[in-house]
């Protein structure tokens, strides 16, 4: 058994922990197997894995074919309607059946927008459909949208079946679903997209798939967490009516929860459309594509012209989905109401679309009309690269040389004992030995797969980019906290840089940083600063009012108020913004790939390139591993700090009370 | 308005339709869809434009599927793709002779382009690292922190080309004891963007270039000679040499031969010129037109040449 931390004092812990460490650095520095994990060590766990899923998919690839080409056939039919158009062929003849005319889609939108949202939601409708047709993106969000219309349905039935699962059996639920989601959750995408590719092929039903892995965990989360916040009574009254477990489940309970779930809906629906440039990596079609390929010619233009329409259609999905949710509360909407909510916008795509067959610009919107930003964006970086090349480049070497390489040459040469072995004797240290324990597996895995030093250069990177993010993003926070129209553009400003895909800012910050470290790093640090900013901004304008007020009564001063009174209370708060900004920060890095990194990222992007599933599994294991780290790290730090202060107010208040 | 009457609104409606039918002549092959691979660099986009929108004036149906250049065998073998435009013997060879050892794929004859890529360096750089082209000059102490940044240094830095293009290089550094730091470019406008950036200063700068592109005549510089290639080197996985040169071939699924017998003939007799392809290239890269409207063009303007692999 382990011993009871408690049972040192702070004094002793902290003696025996210096002389570890210093015991830890001799071993290190005179060994040389401690300093370098010889290569002949390693364990080919990525091999065996490989090995394994290979020989898994010649044993399944039956069923899972099977499966795909039976969800091959709804998102032909998606796709033929909105984007493509049928081709049926009737004897030596084939008949074109058009798509549906965009004229008729945006007016569904608009009007749906209209019956559950008033105008101004059909304004906001009309506004971000007017953006996709001028800009010309309406056949690939349409592309978009058929892959959307497939995987929701989808990824929200699993979601419920899992979540309805783990209500009903709760020790499985803690043990092997909530681990299992977790997993989902933090191994890359790209990790899996490649056992998907072997599984069920390629092209846009394995996108598909690999979305749905992607979407369904929130649903199932938000589904378990429904059916256990029903109320006591429903539940009641479920067992007096008779009804057996099952029915309680699925027509009592879930229909009551109703609004929750459609929350999780909501949630799929914005995941599915976070998945869509990775998506497209193998094979999806639509408005990631778009984006993936303004990247890799460097198109400024198009990339953000095709960006903003994925950000725009997550708009009109959400507000929808959100007025919709809030329309489903007061009871089931009457038939009548049904019928013009489907009946009239039905009217419309049809004769739309038949009029399309007639006139052109009913079918296809006049490219004489289209609206671009040409090649401004463009021209604006070039011109900043070569009017202010010298600044910009001084202030890069200057970043890297005195603050990142610094970093890496110190995380990338110390010794694997040494590194290990201090991590996890601090974890230890703040959260026993079962953090420990947690710790020293997380490096082992590391260091015997041979990731060990793509391991180092990750969390250098991560480091560097959480360190600035908190540099730059907590003072910003503190002034939006206090100047209300500062508070206001930072919210949006945040919206945009979260709901923009990531690989659309990638393309200025590569034309002016060029590729490396440097660029990766303000990239991970434009994601990792949203919710530094968030987590302060709101902790610091919610510190209650009766302290703000005795701060005031105190005469503190503006200042003395943020450091004094302010920031104490909001510690907790800034803490978790902080170790939120270190887990986005390893979400960032595998996208950071694209622009030349050395790190876990791009171990995981060669083995999706070159199809091979073991060792992208190994290193998207490695980096959730990680990730599952310094999350339970910090949240074990922040508990015992609130714990000594609590306590420690504990004791000042029982000696003012003496 | 009175009751709209159903089955004449129907009528008309089915009128409308079958005036826009847009029969067209059926070849005698499959009429499913021939899906042709897309890669990330831009030749290969416009080899796969011209041979499949050339298909397509020819009445077949074609889909156009993004994927890897090593990833793709995976779904060639299978035959969730079809056609592969373009296989470099310099980077692709191995995983290639993998694919048609399985059976399941298929050779298609050689493009007619000629294919080299190594590392490459601008031709000022030979002040400062005088020993060039020879390799054994980047052993040199001095020519290492020519070619080193504030990223790599002390190492020199290389600049890779995109991880899906594979080449060794890692292994190559590591074989060759070179003091030298991989980085990869991330795509290939990136790797021309930074050649670009730093040809105008004359920064230093040793990167992966190949050919065919447009780079090697409008900058002036040279290949690195690295030991020269031979099979065993890397299927000993040595690596302690240069790239291969060689041809670039055009492949298939096996199955194309017997489910589109025309239009894998057709495929067969594609070909186009080193000389061609640079200056298609150079049109999408520098003056910014797309690959749609460069591949347009060229069918149109090249009618008979196209045709005649129909014949």
């Amino acid at each position: 058994m382990t011993r009871d931390r408690t049972s040192f004092s702070f004094e002793q812990r902290f003696g025996i922990s210096a002389a570890i460490v210093v015991a830890l650095a001799c071993v290190s520095w005179s060994l040389p197997i401690a300093a370098k994990y010889p290569l002949s060590w390693k364990w080919p766990l990525d091999q065996l894995l490989t090995m394994w899923l290979k020989f898994l998919v010649a044993q399944i690839s039956f069923i899972t074919r099977g499966i795909a080409h039976i969800l091959q056939m709804p998102l032909d039919f998606a796709i033929g309607l909105l984007a493509k158009g049928f081709e049926i062929p009737l004897g030596s003849e084939t008949v074109t059946i058009p798509p549906l005319s965009w004229a008729g889609v945006c007016a569904t939108f608009v009007w749906i927008g209209y019956r559950v949202g008033g105008t101004r939601l059909a304004l906001l409708q009309a506004a971000c459909s007017a953006y996709i047709v001028l800009f010309w993106q309406w056949h690939a969000a349409m592309l978009t949208l058929a892959s959307v219309l497939v995987c929701v349905p989808v990824a929200v039935a699993c979601g419920l079946l899992i979540g309805v699962f783990a209500y009903s059996r709760p020790k499985l639920n803690q043990w092997v679903l909530t681990p299992g989601l977790d997993i989902m959750q933090t191994v890359p995408a790209f990790a899996y997209l490649i056992p998907t590719l072997l599984l069920f092929g390629f092209g846009p039903v394995a996108a598909m798939i690999a979305t749905v892995i992607f979407a369904t965990p929130p649903m199932a989360r938000v589904t378990t967490l429904a059916l256990n916040q029903t109320p006591m009574e429903i539940r009641e009254l479920g067992k007096m009516v008779g009804c057996t477990e099952r029915q309680t489940i699925w027509r009592i309970l879930l229909p009551s929860s109703l609004p929750s779930l459609l929350v999780g809906l909501n949630q799929t629906v914005m995941m599915t459309l976070n998945m869509v440039i990775v998506a497209s990596m193998i094979g999806a079609g639509g408005l990631g594509f778009d984006v993936l390929r303004a990247l890799r010619q460097l198109d400024i233009d198009r990339g953000f012209e095709s960006g903003v329409a994925i950000v725009l259609l997550a708009v009109m999905l959400d507000r929808q989905g959100v007025a919709l949710a809030n329309a489903a509360k007061p009871g089931a909407a009457s038939s009548k109401t049904l019928a013009a909510m489907f009946g009239v916008p039905l009217a419309f795509l049809i004769v739309a679309t038949l009029l399309g067959t007639q006139f052109d610009w009913l079918r296809e919107f006049p490219k004489a009309l289209r609206l671009s930003t040409g090649a401004t964006l463009n021209d604006a970086v070039s011109w900043i690269n070569i009017n202010y090349f010298d600044a910009i480049e001084a202030f890069r070497i200057f970043v890297l040389t005195h603050f990142m390489t610094p970093i890496k040459v110190a995380l990338t040469s110390a010794p694997w004992l040494f590194v290990s072995g201090v991590v996890t004797v601090f974890a230890y240290f703040v959260g026993g030995a079962r953090m420990a324990f947690l710790s020293a597996f997380v490096f082992a895995f590391c260091l015997v797969t041979g990731l060990w030093d793509k391991a180092m250069i990750t969390i250098y990177l991560c480091l560097s980019a959480t360190v600035i993010s908190v540099v730059i993003g907590i003072p910003i926070a503190v002034l939006a906290a206090r100047f209300d129209p500062l508070y206001r553009a930072t919210t949006v400003a945040i919206e945009v840089l979260q709901t923009l895909p990531s690989f659309v800012y990638l393309i200025p910050v590569v034309m002016l940083f060029r590729v490396g470290d440097f660029a990766a790093l303000l990239a991970i640090v434009a994601f990792a600063i949203t919710p530094i900013i968030k987590f302060t901004m709101t902790a610091l304008r919610t510190v209650p009012a009766d302290l703000v007020e005795a701060g005031k009564s105190m005469g503190c001063s503006g200042a003395q108020m943020d450091f004094f009174i302010r920031f104490p209370v909001a510690l907790p708060s800034i803490l978790l913004g902080i170790n939120q900004a270190l887990l986005f920060a390893l979400a960032m890095v595998v996208i950071t790939a694209l622009v030349g990194t050395r790190d876990l990222g791009q171990e995981v992007y060669i083995a999706l390139t070159a199809a091979n599933p073991g060792r992208g599994l190994v290193a998207g294991l490695c980096l959730a591993l990680l990730g599952i780290l310094i999350d339970r790290l910090f949240q074990a730090g922040v508990a015992r700090l609130q714990h000594r202060k609590s306590s420690q107010s504990f004791v000042h208040g029982e000696l003012a009370a003496a | 308005m009175g009751r709209l009457n159903w089955p004449i609104a129907l009528a008309a409606g089915a009128a409308m339709l079958t005036s826009s039918l847009t029969g067209s002549a059926q070849a005698a092959d499959s009429t499913d869809p021939i899906k042709f691979v897309l890669n990330d660099w831009t030749g290969e986009l416009l080899s796969s434009r011209i041979m499949g929108e050339a298909l397509k004036r020819q009445g077949y149906k074609i889909d156009y599927v993004q994927a890897d250049a090593m990833a793709e065998f995976q779904g060639l073998e299978t035959g969730d793709l079809d056609v592969v435009m373009e296989v470099w013997a310099t980077t692709q060879k191995q995983v290639f002779d993998n694919a048609l050892k399985t059976g399941s794929v298929e050779n298609l004859g050689e493009t007619g382009m000629k294919a080299r890529e190594e590392w490459w360096f601008p031709e000022y750089m030979k002040e400062k690292c005088p020993g060039l082209p020879d390799w054994k000059a980047l052993k040199q102490p001095d020519c290492v922190k020519a070619f080193s940044t504030p990223d790599t240094a002390p190492k020199g830095r290389y600049l890779g080309g995109p991880v899906t293009w594979g080449g060794f290089d890692d292994e190559r550094v590591q074989a060759l004891g070179l003091d030298f730091e991989v980085v990869h470019a991330g795509t290939d406008a990136a790797l021309f963007a930074e050649l670009e950036s730093a040809y105008k200063r004359k920064a230093p700068i040793l990167l992966w270039i190949y050919a065919p592109h447009w780079a090697p005549s409008v900058y002036k510089g040279e290949w690195v000679e690295f030991p020269p290639y031979t099979p065993e080197c890397y299927a000993e996985k040595k690596y302690d040499c240069g790239k291969p040169h060689g041809p670039i071939w055009k492949a298939a699924w096996s199955g194309v031969k017997t489910k589109w017998p025309k239009a894998h003939d057709a495929i067969q007799k594609f070909s186009i010129t080193t000389d061609e392809m640079n200056a298609l290239i150079y049109k999408v890269d520098r003056d910014k037109q797309s690959v749609e409207d460069v591949t347009t063009k060229w069918l149109d303007e090249n009618e008979a040449r196209w045709k005649a692999w129909f014949q």
